[in-house]
């Protein structure tokens, strides 16, 4: 099991550094496939199934499928290899402070994370059935809340797409 | 012996035993569906290889391997090398949990039971999109990327009104595990067919739609786009193409078998379980036929016509499904 984590957390590792650092999107694209991939196995070692499915079904299967629709479309014929990216100006100030913030926030998990290890409730996250349970009775405000903004995003596009049509 | 390293070595095994029934099947498939169509139009079909043809699928083989495999110039060698590998990759995956039948002491056989088993084949089928679509673009021509491009927004489209009928019979069973639901059927002594035929209906179409298949093969509409997405590829790597399509169209019928059609149940499972294997397969190959008697007798639809019909008709009267299932469900307090 140790060995598996290992291997997922390196692929995730290096599949993420592909992402950003490859010069032509798709190969981002892919990139970022293989990573939520591996997030998925890693999911999968914490018992958490219904997570790594949700993962693999929302992430992998619609959200960069809609990417991969949108980049290919644009980068067709284009040679973006040889061109390659212009740079960002001003790119060392800030990621040092961002990666600095990640880091602070990061190492204060995992502290409460370990600290509570013992005494921390043991839910079957993995099932289906918990895990409904929890999100429709703990979480349900988040739930909501989330299910809210997905609605105003909604009629965001629907307004911006039909503004001829619709007069208010 | 370490019981991981066995563990490890046994799947292996029933995977590799697995994989290699999948592909000898999907080259009867082709030729099975060669016969069919022949004979909804009056022809005779492969006679020449073998007794009865039975040798044209080694023939069909022997000549995809022997043709010259082809790379456009203006490709992306890296993007169009793995698409064909990540289309057959997903389609054999779902073999990983799908119960063929039950062992006499009621364990299904498969090679992994998970409790998130319907997941499990929704996600592959929704990852199962990017062989097509990378394939397409990498290909760096017209015809390929508009192919790639319907078949993904035809995919995306249709996989919403397939989830929302699955739901229906997740309902009913009350679990999203694969052998959990077949065996509710044969406890309740109903196939899920017939409460849920509105759902069956759906998922007949919309796993047409997933696999490509005629009357929805538009991403590969040979009077408009050549061959679609795989009017490059030649040799081994079409023939990838070409498990990896016929291959889903098996893995879509066996979920459709345990779904809504009972799995292994059938007459005298009871006396000998080992029967439940034929059964499944029994259901299986006529849920292939019905496939196959589409594409003979169904023109192909219009590209505006599919997508209105999935989004304005299918996927309401899912909606529509899905909410009575489950208020009759509510209103009892238990499955059928």
């Amino acid at each position: 099991m140790i060995a598996l984590f290992w291997i997922c957390a390196l692929v995730a590792i290096a599949s993420g550094i592909w992402t950003i650092s490859s010069r032509q999107p798709v190969h981002s694209v892919v990139g970022l496939i293989v990573n939520f991939a591996a997030l998925a196995v890693l999911f999968l070692t914490l018992n958490a199934d219904f997570l790594a499915m949700m993962q693999i079904i929302i992430y992998a299967g619609a959200i960069l499928v809609l990417f991969l629709f949108v980049i290919a479309l644009l980068t067709i014929g284009a040679q973006p290899i040889e061109q390659g990216p212009g740079r960002l100006a001003f790119q060392a100030a800030p990621s040092v402070v961002a990666g600095l913030a990640a880091l602070l926030v990061m190492s204060a998990g995992l502290r409460v994370a370990w600290s509570q290890s013992a005494s921390a409730p043991v839910l079957d996250l993995g099932s289906v059935a918990t895990f409904g349970q929890q999100l429709l009775t703990t979480h349900v405000f988040a739930f909501e809340v989330t299910a809210f903004i997905l609605l105003i995003a909604i009629v965001g596009v629907i307004l911006m797409a039909g503004r001829k049509e619709l007069r208010f | 012996m370490n019981p991981t390293l066995a563990l490890l070595i046994t799947t292996a095994i029933k995977a590799g035993v697995l994989i290699f029934i999948v592909v000898t099947s999907f080259a009867y498939l082709m030729l099975f569906e060669r016969k069919l169509l022949a004979w909804f139009q009056l022809r005779v079909g492969p006679i020449w290889c073998g007794p009865w043809g039975l040798l044209q699928p080694a023939a069909d083989a022997v000549k995809l391997v022997l043709k010259e495999d082809l790379t456009p110039a203006t490709a992306d060698p890296f993007i169009y090398k793995i698409a064909p590998a990540l289309a057959v990759l997903t389609a054999l995956m779902a073999y990983a949990i799908i119960p063929f039948g039950t062992f006499p002491d009621g364990t299904p056989i498969s090679i992994a039971n998970p409790n998130v088993g319907i997941l499990f084949l929704l996600a592959m089928s929704a990852v199962g999109v990017y062989g097509i679509a990378l394939g397409g673009w990498s290909s760096q021509s017209k015809w390929p990327l508009l192919g790639a491009v319907r078949s993904t927004a035809q995919l995306i489209s249709y996989e919403l009104a397939m989830g929302l009928s699955i739901v229906g019979v997740l309902i009913l069973a009350g679990t999203t595990d694969l052998h959990g639901i077949v065996s509710a059927q044969s406890a309740h002594h109903v196939w899920y067919v017939i409460p849920q035929i509105v759902a069956f209906v759906i998922y007949g179409i919309t796993a047409t739609a997933e696999t490509n298949r005629a009357p929805f093969d538009l991403p590969e509409a040979e009077t408009e786009l050549v061959a679609g997405f795989h009017t490059e590829y030649s040799s081994l790597r079409f023939g990838t193409f070409f498990v990896a399509e016929y291959v889903n169209m098996i893995t879509v019928s066996a979920i459709g078998t345990l779904l809504f059609l009972g799995g292994g149940d059938g007459p005298f499972v009871s006396v000998v379980p080992w029967l439940s294997i034929l059964w499944f397969l029994v259901k299986v190959a006529f849920l292939l036929f019905i496939f196959i008697w589409l594409r003979a007798t169904l023109p192909r639809l219009r590209y505006d016509r599919l997508m209105a019909f999935g989004w304005k008709v299918l996927l309401p009267v899912a909606a529509l499904n899905l909410l009575v299932t489950a208020a009759f469900v509510a209103l009892r307090g238990h499955g059928t």
